[in-house]
């Protein structure tokens, strides 16, 4: 118990550490938020207007100050572009990528998992070499691109899917699931070849110590051997590489969000850093990066089961 | 065992998911005639008050939704709106308008003049700094007399009309930023950022009503998915796409419509940067760059080349021959290069906003063409806002390729910003010969010398080779056969009230 | 083998892009747009008339040189930040390791994003911000690694003999993380090609009109329906490359 108190204080030192990383950051980007909204007919006159109106010409750390406080209420302030409060702006592509990234993890631990079981079990079979070569090139394949292979296979030649025709999970449930399995897949991908080939390998090489040997040559059947103690072994480094996939997979929905026209944080994030919309871009990355420290979290719980030599 | 029955269970899983989402194929082609799915190149992030509007990309839309006193037609003539006719005096200072009546603001309130004053008032208001629209500071006074509205103007300006599509709002909306409402064919419904906006036709428009109810107009920010969204029928209607992804169309279910994209694409110079001061070193890099093969290279030959900032779509006041000054001339340049002190060449960065394609391929070729000149050009992309701060606004660049088009139909929008004092200079032209043109084109009553003044200024830039022209681009339009009747005007809007079903 | 062989091919490639090319791989030719393959463009040409065949070397000589300098940034600062966190734990590790996950929460992508939004878009901006970004997992996975030797019954012994700590990081830890190492580095090498590749889709990077293999094959997607060739090429050699890296790694993994 003291430990999970203990993981939770460090996860909130994080994320403050993260908040104060990301709100300073972007106060040394260069361009005026307030030139953006004007555009091309701008004056000089109406940007000190807006700028003022907009609150940018006070000290940077009052608006810290502020930021903080404000999202301690759970208020992430007004969007410059939209006028808006962020929190409505983003609840509900919020969600869409929340489902699509947890679609992809799970399809990822469902693939993998039984994958890299079985290429160890069987290592130097045919099925494994052929295995080993198909997850090689997939893993070779950029994500947008098996994305765009994909929907050109799926949407647009067997028309499975119809590419853009994205429907809210808040309108239809299965339908929205069923749109993202394609997006959740091609994240997914490369990430199923690497955690099955870690596992395969730590594996095999867990396979080979003297312990595992010890306990062969004892007569301990080959399998019970291999769920209790190699498998267990070999488990650490994959999931600690499983926890650091979780932030991989959401920078890939990002980019895969936009092959997929799936209108989550990635597109609205895009367009809010170059539109400084500062308000938006901040809370995103806030909200992604807790996203990101949880299942951090998660994960140094799950090590700490399964390898309790480990305290931190 | 308990790992195969593992393996099983997860392929069951995928299997399900498989199943589910064959079952939610798109089944929104069916009810067409009634509603279609526009893609646009960006959301509309500016604001929705037409009077605060900036961006091209907004008002192409803003569009269906208001009209003002005066709105354009596709010929680009002005037709009466919100008024049902207009009287200007012999001395062209005074405008009458009539309201029309029975015209209807989408939340189902009469236009009264009251609001055609508020929104004269607003665009006007110079405490500021500079009114909304600039042209309204020559405005002497303006009143209601029954159901006219009569403005009296301190100085003649036969441009003064094209001001009047000035958007009318109803007076008591507060929130005309995100909730807005005008008297067009189409209503505001609702949108989610970067994913859609909702229009509904307006069922008590004064006019020719629209022919389909309901628009969605999809955010497609991606120029790539966008072949893809319209072959997989996400959208029926995508304005502006390029020459490549039209081939990509080819034997699929769409007409492609072709016009123009009104505008000037050009190398913009920085003319206070150090070599383009010299304006041997501006005529030496026009005698470089082939026009002709960009556009057959990067455009499969279409659009049209023009050489000072005036697109053909503005008829009398584009001149032709402005193209012909700078036929490419390798040995020509090299000697203006020479002659200028750069026998062996320089080399500056062109900074282009990187969601705009055909610039940055127009830029690609322009680096090609100068390296015969011995000038190395580096391109840099930057994001459209950069572009908007640091080039626009903060002038701080060497090069840059954009289009530049007009915000009404007249040749001060697309003349007046190479005034060496005008805040929109971004080029830092300077001439003063040019100011002087400028200034007297504006202050001009009669239409015939206005022209000519406004031909002359046009010849400057181009002598002056201000800045690298290339062309009007070609606009391709490509839409789904279920549909028909969309027309192209010579300014940059999006009529979907044209839209009808075919057949 | 065959890894070796690949990878030889993708380095040759490389090599031979650093030398010379048949053609400029900047030149346009409006005549041979989009023409297929022929003895004098084994590649065919891109929508500029442009040889594929010059700008694919050219682009495997920058890819490598962008995914190999981001590794080595990563491999480099991680391996120090992850042995030292590790190896003496303590308040040292609380704050580093702090900051590590601070830096790992965001994606990487998102990371460079926020880079290149300060510093704009280039080369050597897009090494600094996926470098940085690469530095925290490097760290995880070698404290990770780190935590589990520095418990090993021998090297308590070696401390009792009275070996120094600087010795003990030296000479019995740093080889045993060989093998973690390896297939970070190999797994890393290959993280960094896709992620060259992610940025370059989303415009970032190596600027027009220089090729990288990631570059070419975003520009190429807007043509995939109707000239897959200038898809084909930097595709295939990409693969080449991630497969021909892997496979070499393998077999090292295996000898060792």
């Amino acid at each position: 118990m003291k430990y999970v108190l203990k993981k939770l204080l460090t996860m909130i030192i994080t994320l403050l550490a993260v908040s104060i990383l990301v709100f300073f950051a972007f106060s040394l980007i260069p361009g005026n938020p307030a030139i953006s909204r004007l555009g091309t007919e701008a004056t000089q006159e109406s940007i000190d207007a807006l700028t003022h109106e907009m609150g940018l010409d006070r000290p940077v750390m009052v608006r810290f100050g502020e930021w903080v406080t404000g999202i301690l209420r759970g208020d992430f302030g007004m969007s410059y572009s939209y006028n808006q409060p962020v929190m409505k702006l983003l609840s509900q592509k919020l969600g869409t990528t929340i489902l699509l990234s947890l679609m992809a993890i799970l399809l990822t631990v469902l693939l993998a998992f039984p994958l890299g079981i079985y290429m160890a079990r069987n290592s130097d079979s045919k099925l494994d070499i052929a295995l080993t070569t198909i997850n090689q090139i997939i893993m070779a394949i950029p994500s947008f691109f098996s994305g765009i292979l994909l929907t050109l296979i799926f949407g647009v030649t067997l028309k499975v899917f119809t590419p853009g025709a994205f429907v809210s999970y808040k309108t239809n449930f299965m339908g929205c699931l069923g749109y993202l399995f394609f997006p959740a897949l091609s994240i997914a991908l490369p990430k199923v070849t690497m955690v099955s080939k870690l596992l395969k390998d730590t594996a095999l090489s867990e396979a080979n110590k003297d312990y595992v040997r010890t306990a062969y040559s004892r007569g301990n059947r080959t399998k019970a051997v291999f769920y209790n103690h190699v498998l267990k072994n070999a488990m650490i480094p994959v999931i600690t590489f499983l926890g650091m996939t979780f932030a991989d997979i959401i920078a890939g929905s990002i980019i895969v969000e936009q092959v997929f026209s799936v209108p989550g944080m990635g597109r609205i994030l895009l367009t809010s850093i170059s539109g400084r919309d500062y308000p938006v871009v901040e809370a995103i990355i806030l909200i992604l990066a807790a996203f990101v420290v949880v299942s951090n979290l998660v994960v140094d719980l799950l090590y700490h089961k399964f390898d309790p030599r480990i305290h931190v | 065992m308990k790992r195969f029955k593992a393996v099983s269970t997860a392929l069951l899983i995928l299997a399900t998911m498989a199943i589910a989402l064959c079952g939610c194929k798109g089944d929104k082609t069916e009810d067409s005639s009634s509603s279609i799915t526009i893609g646009i190149p960006q959301d509309l992030e500016d604001s929705l008050d037409p009077h605060k509007a900036v961006a091209a990309g907004t008002k192409e839309i803003l569009f269906n939704i208001f009209e003002g006193l005066v709105k354009a037609d596709s010929k680009g003539d002005l037709i009466p709106a919100v008024a049902e006719s207009y009287i200007i005096s012999e001395d062209g200072k005074t405008f009458t308008f009539t309201l029309r009546s029975g015209v209807k603001f989408h939340d189902g309130t009469d236009v009264t003049a009251d609001d055609v004053l508020f929104c004269i008032a607003k665009n006007a208001d110079a405490s500021n700094g500079e009114p909304l629209i600039s042209a309204f500071s020559n405005i002497d006074e303006y009143k209601v007399d029954g159901n006219n509205i009569v403005i009296s103007l301190k100085e003649a300006d036969p441009d003064f009309l094209q001001y009047m599509t000035m958007a009318i709002i109803p007076k008591a909306n507060d929130k005309a930023d995100t909730n807005p409402i005008g008297t067009g064919p189409y209503k505001y419904v609702s949108r989610s950022a970067q994913e859609n906006i909702i229009l509904k036709a307006f069922d008590q428009y004064w006019g020719e009503k629209a022919y389909i109810s309901d628009v969605t107009l999809k955010i497609c920010a991606n120029a790539d998915s966008i072949v893809m969204d319209l072959l997989g029928g996400s959208i029926d209607f995508f304005a502006r796409i390029t020459s490549a992804q039209v081939a990509q169309l080819q034997n699929a279910d769409f007409e492609i419509l072709e016009g123009t994209m009104n505008l000037v694409q050009a190398m913009y110079l920085n003319n206070d940067f150090e070599p383009f001061k010299d304006v041997r070193v501006r005529q030496a890099l026009c005698y470089a760059v082939d026009q002709k093969e960009i556009i057959d290279i990067c455009f499969d030959g279409k659009g049209s080349p023009v050489g000072s900032s005036m697109f053909p779509a503005f008829g009398k006041y584009y001149i032709e021959e402005t193209n012909d000054v700078y036929n490419t001339d390798i040995d020509k340049a090299k000697e203006l290069l020479t002659e200028a002190g750069y026998p062996d060449g320089f080399s500056f960065s062109i900074s282009v906003p990187s969601n705009y394609q055909p610039h940055i391929d127009t830029a690609q070729v322009i680096v090609e063409q100068l390296k015969k000149i011995g000038v190395d050009a580096k391109i840099s992309l930057i994001e459209w806002d950069s572009w908007l701060s640091d080039v626009y606004v903060g002038r701080n660049y060497e090069a840059t390729v954009v289009g530049v088009d007009a915000s009404s139909m007249t040749a001060r929008a697309m003349l007046e910003r190479f005034d060496s004092e005008s805040s929109k200079n971004f080029v830092n032209f300077k001439s003063e010969k040019y100011d002087e043109l400028i200034r007297k084109a504006i202050a001009s009553t009669d239409d015939e010398e206005k022209t000519k003044l406004y031909k002359e200024c046009e010849w400057v830039l181009t002598n002056e080779a201000a800045n690298v022209y290339v062309q009007d681009l070609a606009e391709f339009v490509a839409i789904r056969k279920n549909y028909t009747g969309y027309e192209f005007y010579p300014i940059y809007v999006m009529d979907i009230a044209k839209i009808k079903p075919a057949k | 083998m065959i890894g070796a062989v690949l990878t030889g091919m993708v380095v040759i490639l490389a090599l031979w892009g650093a030398i010379k090319t048949p053609y400029d791989p900047m030149a346009m030719d409006g005549a041979a747009k989009f023409s297929g393959i022929s003895l004098r463009h084994p590649m065919g040409c891109d929508q500029f008339g442009r040889d594929i065949f010059s700008r694919v070397i050219v682009g495997v000589r920058e890819t490598m040189l962008i995914s190999a300098s981001v590794v080595l940034i990563g491999t480099f600062f991680g391996t120090i930040i992850g042995t030292i966190t590790g190896y003496f734990g303590g308040w040292l590790d609380e704050i580093i390791m702090r900051l590590n996950d601070a830096v790992l929460a965001f994606p990487s992508v998102l990371l460079a994003l926020v880079i290149i939004g300060i510093f704009n878009s280039g080369k050597y901006q897009l090494i600094l911000a996926l470098g940085i970004a690469f530095i925290p997992s490097f760290a995880r996975i070698v404290r990770g690694e780190v935590l589990k030797i520095r418990n090993l019954d021998y090297i308590q012994s070696v401390k009792l003999y009275g070996a120094s700590d600087f010795r003990i990081i030296l000479v019995h830890i740093l080889p045993n993380l060989k093998t973690v190492l390896m297939s970070s580095v190999l797994i890393g090498f290959n993280n960094a090609v896709l992620a060259e590749a992610g940025m370059s889709y989303l415009g970032m990077g190596v600027q027009p009109p220089n090729p990288s293999l990631g570059r070419m094959l975003s520009e190429a997607q807007a043509f995939i329906f109707t000239s897959p060739l200038t898809a084909i090429f930097p595709g295939i050699i990409i693969v080449i490359m991630i497969l021909g890296f892997s496979l070499l790694g393998d077999r090292v993994g295996k000898k060792s």
